[in-house]
């Protein structure tokens, strides 16, 4: 049995293909303008396993042919994310938070604290040993501490965004960030390049602002093992380093691709869904008179 | 100040006193002391205009409400320097987004026949909303994007205001309130007149002048 996840976030987006709960495939692309052409576009990535834009594919995937697959073979599709409501052939929507806590969970089992640091937001997430959310806090109100605030970074300082978490790893000079406001810190590093300093140093600096700003998040919904990282900041061993020194030991567990984390959690709920409409369609077959068709998902959440 | 006092004629060693203020009064070298910013900016305002209680002052980098007693004293202020949101920086990423000078906004925004409510807070989600009214179809008038601008700075001008107690009367200082569509903005949250000084941005220098000058008088009658 095919499912599908999709997670639409503000910067990427990712699909998931499960065949029994299996991994088989997935792509991730970055967020177009067009909602019908980007959702098409991230299922076409991971069909043909396309890895263009976000680095090479960092998960072993089974070495089946997948790019026969169609849409219309999945038995259940779960969109998620902030375009959620925007994907045209999925069967349900469900929120990003939920999606990323089961996702976390079957990347980690036994997580109980999740960062996500995506592209225009950030969140803390608590989660119980079944991977079900019992308590979140979001910042989507300011660019600081998010894909957005690195990129711009990364622009100014001229380095590819990959980079820039192990370059910052080379500083041996502290400076300090006042703001973590995107727009300041833009001018503030301008500034600072004109006067000489260091990539590296100008780099860690900001992860630091950074990391402070996210740790207060956390604490709000409380830290504990195990703690892991989602969303494309999780790549940047530098912001992970700083997060990491703030919690007095406690390690940091990132998924071999902390970017799929929503759209795995998506099609994990589709699994969900997609057995419990056999179920259902095979308990009708038995009961009902033969023919008669079973009600149509209508694809609401619970 | 070379400008101003070859203007005025005098020569700095003629001047007995000079504050500074600002973000960067601690680089001025001729300077004997230096004010905060906001108390330059609460003296000059009231100097200019006594029956004033509320101070909204916003440069380029920040913005701060003051409220002033009857005296002219400090009774409660807030200042955000920790965000772009409600600063001049806001307005110049919007004009250079939009292409319309600064100098043009207050203006253009006057001719809006409605407006488009800007959602986003931070400067840098701002702009990619902006980006997406000036490409919808069919395409919004500039003039209701800029309305809409000025009342997303607006708005968070009137909740620090709040946040002192604002009482009237209200002055608004700083380069931003030399946008008339941010004033007329202001005026129809408040339902009041908005007072602003015929430079706006000269009220913390002058401020730090009128302290100069206190000095000065203490210093002589010692």
């Amino acid at each position: 049995m095919l499912t599908m996840g999709i997670d639409i976030g503000s910067r990427s987006t990712q699909c998931v293909i499960l065949e029994d709960g299996q991994l088989l495939t997935y792509g991730n692309i970055e967020t177009g303008p067009n909602s019908t052409e980007n959702s098409r576009a991230a299922v076409e990535a991971a069909i043909h396993r396309r890895d263009e834009l976000w680095g090479e594919y960092r998960m072993q995937l089974p070495n089946t042919d997948t790019s026969h697959l169609r849409i219309e073979d999945m038995a259940y599709i779960v969109a998620t994310g902030y375009g959620r409501v925007v994907v045209p052939f999925a069967n349900a929507n469900i929120t990003e938070i939920s999606c990323h806590a089961r996702g976390a969970h079957w990347f980690v089992p036994g997580v109980s604290t999740i960062l996500d640091m995506g592209g225009q937001d950030c969140k803390g997430i608590r989660v119980n040993e079944r991977g079900e959310v019992t308590k979140f806090i979001m910042n989507d109100k300011c660019a600081g501490g998010t894909g957005r605030f690195m990129e711009i970074i990364a622009a100014i300082i001229q380095l590819p965004l990959p980079e820039i978490g192990p370059i910052s790893l080379e500083s041996t000079k502290k400076i300090p960030f006042n703001t973590i406001c995107a727009v300041f810190a833009k001018s503030e590093a301008v500034a600072l390049m004109k006067d000489g300093a260091s990539k590296a140093d100008i780099l860690a600096g900001l992860h630091e602002a950074i990391s402070a700003r996210v740790l207060a998040l956390l604490k709000r919904v409380g830290i504990e093992e195990k703690f892991v990282i989602t969303g494309g900041i999780a790549k940047n061993v530098g912001v992970v380093r700083k997060v990491e020194d703030k919690l007095g030991g406690l390690k940091a567990t990132i998924p071999a691709e902390p970017q799929i984390a929503g759209a795995l959690g998506a099609a994990l709920f589709a699994l969900d869904r997609a057995r419990k409409k056999a179920a259902e369609n095979t308990s009708r077959t038995i009961c009902s008179a033969p023919g008669k068709e079973a009600a149509p998902d209508q694809g609401l959440i619970p | 100040m070379e400008e101003a006092l070859r203007q005025a004629g005098l020569k700095l060693e003629e001047i007995k006193s000079v504050i500074s203020t600002g973000t960067g009064r601690k680089r001025v070298p001729f300077a004997q002391k230096q004010r905060t910013a906001m108390s330059c900016h609460a003296k000059g305002a009231y100097f200019l205009f006594p029956q004033v209680r509320t101070v909204i002052d916003v440069g380029a980098e920040s913005s701060a409400a003051i409220r002033l007693s009857a005296d002219g004293k400090i009774e409660d202020s807030v200042g955000n320097d920790k965000c772009a949101a409600g600063t001049g920086i806001f307005l110049d990423a919007m004009s250079r987004m939009l292409r319309v000078s600064l100098g043009e906004m207050g203006a253009e925004s006057l001719k809006a026949t409605g407006t488009v409510p800007i959602s986003s807070m931070c400067v840098i989600f701002a702009e990619s909303e902006v980006v997406s009214h000036v490409h919808k179809d069919p395409p919004i008038p500039c003039a209701n994007i800029l309305a809409g601008i000025h009342d997303s700075i607006v708005d968070r001008l009137f909740g620090m205001a709040q946040r002192v107690g604002m009482e009237p009367e209200v002055v608004m200082t700083g380069g931003v309130s030399k946008n008339v569509g941010i004033i007329r903005a202001m005026e129809s949250k408040l339902g009041a007149k908005v007072l602003v000084p015929e430079d706006p941005q000269i009220v913390g220098a002058l401020g730090a002048a009128l302290f100069a000058q206190q000095e000065n008088g203490i210093r002589e009658s010692c």
